[in-house]
């Protein structure tokens, strides 16, 4: 393999062994790729099992399959969140975090030896919380409100997934270090880089929140401490809960920008607002923990007016800023590659056949739509009445976390396979469905949990129906509905789910192997002229309109601005509280 | 490319395009509407959550529960056992929420207003009643006082939505919401 030649260098008395990508040109670290290749591997891994127990959760939940007893729905529902929103999302953003340091600087990664540290602590941690669940006795949600107890392992394992995830956070900012010391990039640090930047400042702020929480909660299920806080547990354990989705966000807005650059060769339309609008996640993300106290007893307005709104919607104006800038710059450089009759030839043209294309935009396009819009209903103070812990609220983060993070994953994906595990993509036929058939189950269930939500259907409930109570209750038929929906496009979901587990498995296993010659093609489908002048620097920069984007983003204010006043009137319909 | 450092070196100072201005602008204040919207629903709305809260023992609660209920019960639900009470049009009403009831059911006068006393006698639980959709996180050693004003006759049922164990899904509790100066 022409490729994989390595060559060793040896910066300040330290050797590491790197190979060119024929691709960029980039020196890569061998042990950087060893341990993305290692962190991406385990993190698909816990995809599998995690979204397993999410198609039995919303099978159970769809009441005439009903496929899980109640103690077992209660268990699949515990391990699912933690497997996919903590293993599945971390391990990956481990990979996300060395390949925009290591790779995109071109440099070696600090502490490779340390990666495996954290890998094992990880690995080490989410195997001991997952084995706590399915013993049984540890069936209280991921999120384990105090004074429910699980088993001492559950608290171990997760906190020893945290600090391995935080070992890695360390070598990702000790190799913006090296590379800067090492002059390995010229000028700022790529704007993909700077995003991961932002990802892990929010990783290690929350994974702090985490510790305080976690430990105490710890050793009070070992009963050397007496009692945890209710409401105290629950702010900051929502420090690192919601910290947690901001690093989540961070990292697949790179990710956006990341796969519109190598695809289409897009540029941000402006370095300094984007980069901006990273900081502002950094600023006021660690005021989001408010969202979910908005119904607790005893805080007061002022208090969750300013947190849940993260001052003034300023992480919200953060990613309404993103949400303009990457569609602007796939637009503007579409424009560029030769795309340019009315609104939307850009857009029609793209390379849709692409699966890390086609996932990149449906979750941009899903993440803004679906998953935008009801969080920032959902995180309105007096709004939150009528949707807390109802079935709206998995909805919404199904559209962010699964449509928004799990899509964007997916999407680079495509091109981690080829450039960091040098195969090619198997099945590639299969491969171009896959996003789509992903995205559709993935909307329908954000869709029908929000709907069935909104008619005040209980999250985290085994039973509707309420067959086993004392007193009779029915929410509405349509209600049902929603939920029988939800089931079935949750199997779609799976089917998506499988097949992308599916093929990277197969291209690992299977893949041909990329080649210098074949490297360009192995990325799949690409629009023909893109142009890499130098000369065209900035997406705009006076020189191209984007009416598309203009569209796009009017259309999305207006149902932002509709969605957000309807629900204000549902409110004033409501029995008054004071 | 976002995948290269910047372009332009001094990437600071580069001019910000004017639709991208537009959008900021047009952003930002819709985050200031946004921001004043849940204030001035504290001035208007009619639906606010109360913040006034006191920390009990759940012992204290229960007592001063049982006690409300004994004092103003007109009968039971069915063949439940559980007392439905009826207090004095805008007085104190009680609500505990235990592994996995809501105790005692209510009865209510329409347009009268209420101050609902809410707590937990162990773990956290969800104030759910529906089909309202009124959503209330239930909390131990918190007595949780709101002023509610039931505006419709009938049978609301509250559902707990705060997972609290493997009996979570059978928690149900009951209020009735009557004319004004009917038979008790
Ligand atoms: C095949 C794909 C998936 C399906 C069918 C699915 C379905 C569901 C359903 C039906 C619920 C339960 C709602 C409830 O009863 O409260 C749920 C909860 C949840 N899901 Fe998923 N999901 C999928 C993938 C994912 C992924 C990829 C993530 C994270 C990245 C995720 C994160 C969560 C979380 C955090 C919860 C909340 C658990 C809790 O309430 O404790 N899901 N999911
Ligand atoms: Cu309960
Ligand atoms: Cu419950």
């Amino acid at each position: 393999m022409a490729i994989a030649e390595a060559e060793t260098q040896i910066i300040g008395g330290i050797a590491a062994k790197f190979r060119t990508c024929p691709a960029s040109g980039l020196k890569i670290d061998l042990a950087a790729e060893r341990l993305i290749k290692a962190n991406a591997v385990a993190s698909i891994v816990f995809l599998a099992i995690g979204g397993l127990f999410g198609l039995l959760v919303a099978l159970t939940r769809w009441q005439t399959v009903h496929i899980l007893p109640a103690d077992m729905f209660y268990l699949a529902l515990t391990a699912h969140g933690l497997d996919v929103l903590l293993v599945w999302i971390i391990f990956f953003e481990m990979a996300v975090l060395y390949f925009c340091s290591a790779v995109l600087l071109n440099c070696r990664l600090a502490t490779p030896k340390l990666g495996w540290v954290a890998f094992v602590l990880m690995i080490a941690g989410a195997v001991l919380a997952n084995v706590a669940v399915l013993q049984g006795n540890s069936s209280v949600m991921f999120t384990s409100y105090v004074p429910m107890k699980a088993d001492p392992n559950f608290y171990l394992g997760i906190i020893l997934f945290a600090v391995g995830a935080l070992i890695g956070c360390f070598m990702f900012l000790g190799t913006l270090v090296i590379a800067k010391d090492e002059k390995t990039y010229e000028g700022s640090i790529p704007l993909v880089t700077f995003g991961a930047l932002t990802a892990c400042i929010i990783a290690i702020f929350s994974i702090a929140a985490g510790a305080i929480i976690l430990l105490p909660t710890w050793l009070w299920s070992l009963g050397y401490i007496s009692h945890i806080d209710t409401v105290m547990y629950k702010l900051v354990w929502w420090a690192m809960g919601h910290g947690t989705q901001q690093v989540n966000v961070a990292a697949h807005v790179a990710i956006w920008y990341a796969v519109a650059a190598i695809l289409l060769g897009a540029k941000p339309l402006s370095e300094k607002v984007s980069r901006t609008a990273f900081l502002l996640y950094i600023l006021f993300l660690q005021l989001a923990s408010a969202h979910h106290l908005l119904v607790e007893p005893g805080l007061s307005e002022e208090w969750q007016i300013f947190n849940t709104s993260y001052a003034i919607y300023l992480a919200v104006l953060g990613s309404m800023i993103h949400g303009m800038t990457v569609t602007g710059a796939v637009e503007a450089a579409q424009r560029r590659n030769g795309y340019t009759r009315g609104a939307f030839e850009w857009l029609r043209k793209a390379p849709w056949g692409n699966p890390a294309f086609a996932g990149m935009f449906l979750s941009l396009i899903m993440f803004g739509f679906l998953g935008g819009i009801s969080g920032v209903v959902l995180g309105t103070e007096q709004l939150n009445i009528m949707l807390h812990n109802t079935i709206y609220v998995p909805g919404h983060f199904h559209a962010t976390v699964v449509a928004g993070t799990t899509l964007a994953f997916m999407a680079l994906t495509y091109l981690v396979l080829p450039l960091i595990f040098q195969k090619q993509v198997v099945w590639p036929k299969l491969a171009r469905l896959q996003p789509y058939i992903f995205a559709v189950g993935v909307a329908g269930i954000s869709l029908f949990m929000m709907g069935a939500g909104t008619l005040g259907v209980a999250r985290r409930h085994w039973d509707i129906g309420f067959a086993d109570a004392p007193m009779s209750f029915s929410y509405p038929a349509a209600a049902h509905l929603m939920l029988a929906l939800n089931g079935i496009f949750a199997v779609i979901a799976s089917i998506g789910g499988i097949l992308f587990v599916l093929i990277a498995v197969g291209t690992v296993l299977w893949g041909k192997p990329v080649t210098a010659e074949n490297i360009v093609e192995s990325l799949g489908p690409m629009p023909k002229k893109q142009v890499t002048d130098a000369v065209s620097t900035y997406g705009n920069a006076g020189t191209w309109h984007l009416p598309g984007t203009y569209i796009l983003v009017a259309v999305f204010f207006l149902s932002f601005v509709l969605y957000y006043f309807v629900n204000w009137k549902y409110l004033s319909e409501i029995w008054p509280l004071s | 490319m976002a995948i290269h450092p910047p372009e332009e070196r001094i990437w600071w100072n580069q001019k910000v395009g004017k639709d991208e201005l537009i959008w900021i602008v047009i952003a930002f204040l819709w985050g200031v509407i946004m921001f004043s919207m849940m204030i001035y629903w504290h001035v208007v709305g009619k639906q606010n959550l109360s913040t006034t809260a006191y920390r009990i023992d759940p012992a204290a609660f229960e007592e001063k529960t049982e006690a409300f209920a004994d004092q103003f019960k007109v009968r039971e639900e069915g063949d439940t056992g559980i007392p439905v009470v009826r207090p004095p049009a805008g007085g104190d009403v009680y609500m505990l929420a235990r592994l996995w009831q809501f105790w005692p059911v209510l009865e209510l006068e329409k347009g009268e207003s209420y101050q609902l006393h809410l707590s937990s006698m162990d773990y956290q639980h969800g104030f759910s009643l529906q089909p309202v959709n009124i959503n209330i996180q239930v909390h131990p050693l918190i007595e949780h006082v709101l002023t509610v004003t039931p505006t419709e006759t009938g049978t609301f049922s509250v559902v707990c939505n705060e997972f609290c164990g493997i009996g979570h899904h059978t928690m149900i509790g009951r209020i009735h919401v009557v004319e004004k100066g009917t038979q008790r």
